[in-house]
């Protein structure tokens, strides 16, 4: 790898076209709802409609002229009636107990639409109810737990001139990506008619494989899953899609028939997962000159009615918890409360956005009381190179908080004209974050994902579970094997990833798959190359391309993850190197508050990141202004208002996400100090973004105004309250 | 029913009342104009009827009768409208695609070279997720600037 260092990239850092972008600006790509097949029918979902209690009786009006339709319920599942997550306590299809509404009970199917709507209406859930526990903070079952020590928290705080608490909460946020969910399933798999195929919107076909074996009983070779071009995910089609895909294969199973399952939007914003509410406790000693003694979190998470990704989303969160920032002795503990209410799963950021949103508004009260600037007071605290985190890692890659708010600042002055004399409230506010990329702890190791290329006469073909889902995995992937193998970007052809063709690369989420999956195939490319032999130029290599095929038929290199020798990780204690790389990142948001209807707007935000290595620079911002859009929605807009366990404003007139007249101008810049495990020294970067407008924005609110909101969003009735 | 859609005359027979949004998907396959939220409110489902953007999915079919109909599927036929395809792959203002259709199609009813601040009220119906809106306002920019 050292010889490509050293020579001038040609493909990675260039703006390189979208392999899918010709087809989403046609409107020739194909999203899940724009495929037929033949003899397709459609299919819906019957939901609970209490949130707790006992199921007495499921009944079909006899009244409903029943004919042409296609029911399914528990009885009809022929594996375990489990979906295959971290524990094994969430059905397909509820047997008899009702943990949440909108919990699935039955599945109807029909060629007609507008019968299938009536039919939904004709069925008839009777229960038995019991009370229902609503509310995370004072629920008492604990659906995981966790603790993170390292120092003497005593002899930390004892060490203080001071001690400075506070409690923040943050509430639920829908991803809100723009194409609902969605599945196509089709009877027979792979030449198997026993086996079950999907096609839909989704970010992990495999986990979609995993929750179909279990659910039909059947081997991997009898399930094929498909991802079709998606519409965004966010995380919100992590773990959901599993869900649909597996209602739409038992549908199609029984009907002998295609069947096609997309979620309205009003049924998608209702029963599917959303980021976790949060509660978090800081207890912070302090000296006299503003350095931190001691960090003490306690955190608590709303998990909803089942275990789904809360256990990954809470140690996310807690080995967040203390922003990026020294201490020498910590505690974080927290725990992830069951409610009967829909469970709560993947979101962007993944906890680390509540729990930095927690840090990052409490150094600001931490500030104010100890009389210091508050980007003094940060300066302060900042993690260096070399400094060790509340996992005992010790930082010893290039550590580039300092620098990144060094060039936040600068960047926001020239960036942003400052308003004129305006009547408003006006008011600048910091908050500077990390982020790990890829799985926490051993989870790399674990997941073992496999990724690779086929030689082909005219280039290399892609072999990659990765999906592409917006974000430009496909190009990004693309551009590092095109580098990797000094060819032309326009030799590395891609797929629609399909478990019938490609390995598990492993789930698209955690900021991972451009330093993991980019570095398996990054690897993959180093052994084609040493199976063709040295060649000069792109001809060359096709020369040499169709002497190997010649000779061996078919020519396909699969690599696997290789955790670097250096990472050390202890599930145990909970010690050790939690991610391999972190990205380091500073926002500054200018916020104005209109002084009679106490609505505030983000008039100006400046997000500077350090990635590593941009692959390709403007898909890089367009995560990043992605990214920083979503925090400043979940500050200030998004609040999902929940009645009796179920989402109450469940359409986008009432749910708010930001428009073009809501987005303030965005200055990004990207700082570029590569890792060294990292494919061209790439960390990820898909996650951070949102890890910091949230308390940017609350901090500006308070400089603006002197509110001091311990919660968002920020509406003006929030704001109307703390100013009284 | 007669409906010119990207200059070609149609006729179908669709109850009257249907939505404009399912007749171009189903009834003409031409799948480009997406379904967000079928309430009007995400602006993925717009068109442009006889210039002006419309959420096609709050339109009954009947009232586009005699009318002419652009979607996604017509702007490679007028190179103003072609040039602005070619802005939004460039300048990344595309990310996962669905609301790429509506959005262009709402840029297509700005006035000509539009400033940024009519950019940003010609498109605030049109909800993108995935892009911040920064790469759609330099995308319009550097096509109709």
């Amino acid at each position: 790898m050292s010889k490509v260092k050293n020579r001038r990239l040609k493909v990675v850092g260039k703006r390189v076209p979208r392999t899918e972008g010709a087809d989403k600006v046609t409107g020739r790509a194909r999203y899940i709802d724009d495929m037929q097949f033949d003899h397709m029918i459609y299919g819906a979902t019957v939901r609970t409609t209490i949130p707790r209690g006992r199921i007495v009786s499921v009944e079909r009006d006899t009244a409903f002229d029943w004919s042409g339709f296609t029911w399914v319920d528990h009885r009809d599942i022929p594996g375990k009636n489990i979906v295959a997550m971290i524990v094994e306590d969430q059905p397909f299809l509820a047997v008899d107990r009702v943990e949440h509404q909108t919990e699935p009970v039955a599945l109807l199917a029909h060629a007609d639409r507008a019968r299938l709507a009536e039919g939904l209406k004709a069925v008839r859930i009777t229960y038995q109810e019991e009370p229902p526990v609503l509310d995370f903070e004072t629920a008492t079952e604990v659906l995981k737990e966790l603790s993170i020590a390292r120092g003497d928290l005593a002899a930390g705080l004892a060490l203080a001139d001071k001690i400075i608490e506070g409690t923040y909460r943050t509430g639920h946020q829908e991803q809100l990506y723009i194409e609902t969910n969605g599945m196509i399933a089709l009877p027979g798999a792979n030449g198997f008619p026993e086996g079950v195929t999907a096609y839909g919107s989704m970010q992990c076909p495999y986990y979609v494989v995993k929750a179909l074996e279990k659910l039909f009983r059947l081997d991997r070779e009898r399930i094929r899953v498909v991802q079709t071009t998606t519409g965004g995910g966010f995380g919100g089609k992590e773990e959901y899609p599993s869900i649909v895909a597996g209602h739409a294969c038992l549908l199609a199973r029984k009907a002998g028939v295609p069947v096609k399952m997309i979620y309205e939007r009003h049924e998608d914003l209702i029963a599917t997962t959303k980021r976790h509410p949060s509660i978090i406790t800081w207890r912070a000693g302090v000296k006299s000159d503003g350095t931190l003694t001691a960090i003490d979190i306690d955190m608590r998470l709303d998990g909803g009615a089942y275990m789904t990704l809360s256990p990954v989303v809470l140690s996310r969160a807690a080995i967040h918890a203390t922003g990026p920032y020294r201490t020498p002795s910590v505690r974080i503990r927290g725990r992830v409360m069951k409610t009967n209410t829909p469970p709560n799963g993947a979101f962007r950021g993944f906890g680390a956005p509540q729990s930095q949103f927690a840090a990052e508004v409490h150094m600001d009260r931490i500030a104010e009381v100890m009389g210091i600037d508050p980007i003094e007071l940060r300066r302060r605290n900042l993690f260096q190179t070399g400094d060790t985190t509340a996992t005992g890692q010790v930082l010893h890659d290039r550590v580039s908080a300092d620098e990144v708010l060094d060039k936040a600042l600068a960047k926001h002055r020239v960036a942003h004209r400052r308003s004129k004399k305006t009547k408003k409230l006006a008011g600048t506010g910091i908050a500077m974050f990390f982020h790990g990329s890829g799985f926490t702890g051993g989870g790399e190791v674990r997941l073992a994902s496999r990724a690779g290329v086929e030689l082909l006469p005219d280039g290399v073909r892609l072999l990659v579970g990765s999906t592409e889902i917006g974000q430009g995995t496909r190009t990004m992937l693309a551009q590092i094997v095109a580098e990797s193998l000094e060819l032309p970007y326009a030799f590395v052809k891609t797929i629609d990833p399909d478990t019938a063709q490609v390995p598990d690369s492993g789930p698209t989420v955690a900021s991972r798959t451009c330093m993991i999956v980019g570095t398996i195939l990054q690897r993959a490319s180093a052994k084609l190359r040493i199976e063709l032999g040295p060649y000069k130029s792109g001809d060359d290599f096709k020369k040499r391309a169709k002497a190997l095929l010649k000779k061996r038929g078919t020519v396909v290199i699969i690599d696997q993850y290789e955790k670097p020798g250096e990472i050390e990780w202890n599930d145990e204690t909970y010690q050790g190197d939690a991610y391999g790389a972190y990205a380091w990142g500073c926002n500054l948001a200018d916020v104005e508050i209109d002084p009679l209807t106490y609505e505030a707007r983000c008039t100006a935000f400046t997000s500077v990141i350090d990635i590593g290595r941009a692959i390709h620079p403007l898909l890089a911002e367009g995560q990043i202004e992605g990214g920083t859009l979503q925090g400043i929605g979940w500050a200030l807009f998004e609040d999902v208002v929940m009645k009796n366990g179920v989402m109450q404003n469940a359409n986008l007139t009432n749910y708010i996400i930001p428009t073009t007249l809501d987005a303030p101008h965005i200055a990004v810049e990207i700082v570029e100090n590569p890792y060294p495990n990292g494919p061209f020294g790439a960390k990820g970067v898909g996650e951070c973004p949102i890890d910091g407008p949230a308390a940017a924005i609350v901090n500006a609110i308070r400089d603006a105004s002197g509110a001091r909101l311990d919660a968002i969003p920020a509406t003006p009735e929030r704001i109307m309250k703390v100013l009284g | 029913m007669k409906l010119t859609v990207n200059g070609q005359a149609h006729a179908i027979s669709a109850a009257p009342g249907k939505r404009l949004l399912d007749t171009l998907r189903e009834d003409l396959k031409l799948t480009g104009t997406k379904e967000g939220c079928g309430e009007g409110e995400c602006g993925a489902c717009t068109v442009l009827i006889d210039g002006e953007a419309v959420n096609s999915c709050l339109v009954p079919t009947c009232q586009a009768e005699g009318t002419k109909i652009l979607t996604v599927e017509g702007l490679a036929q007028n190179p103003r409208w072609r040039k602005l395809q070619k802005a939004f792959l460039e300048c990344n203002a595309a990310q996962c695609g669905i609301c790429t259709p509506g959005m262009m199609l709402s840029a297509c009813a700005l006035p000509p070279q539009p400033t940024l601040q009519q950019i940003r009220v010609g498109l605030a119906g049109n909800l993108c997720r995935c892009t911040g809106y920064v790469k759609i306002y330099d995308a319009v920019k550097k096509a109709l600037g």
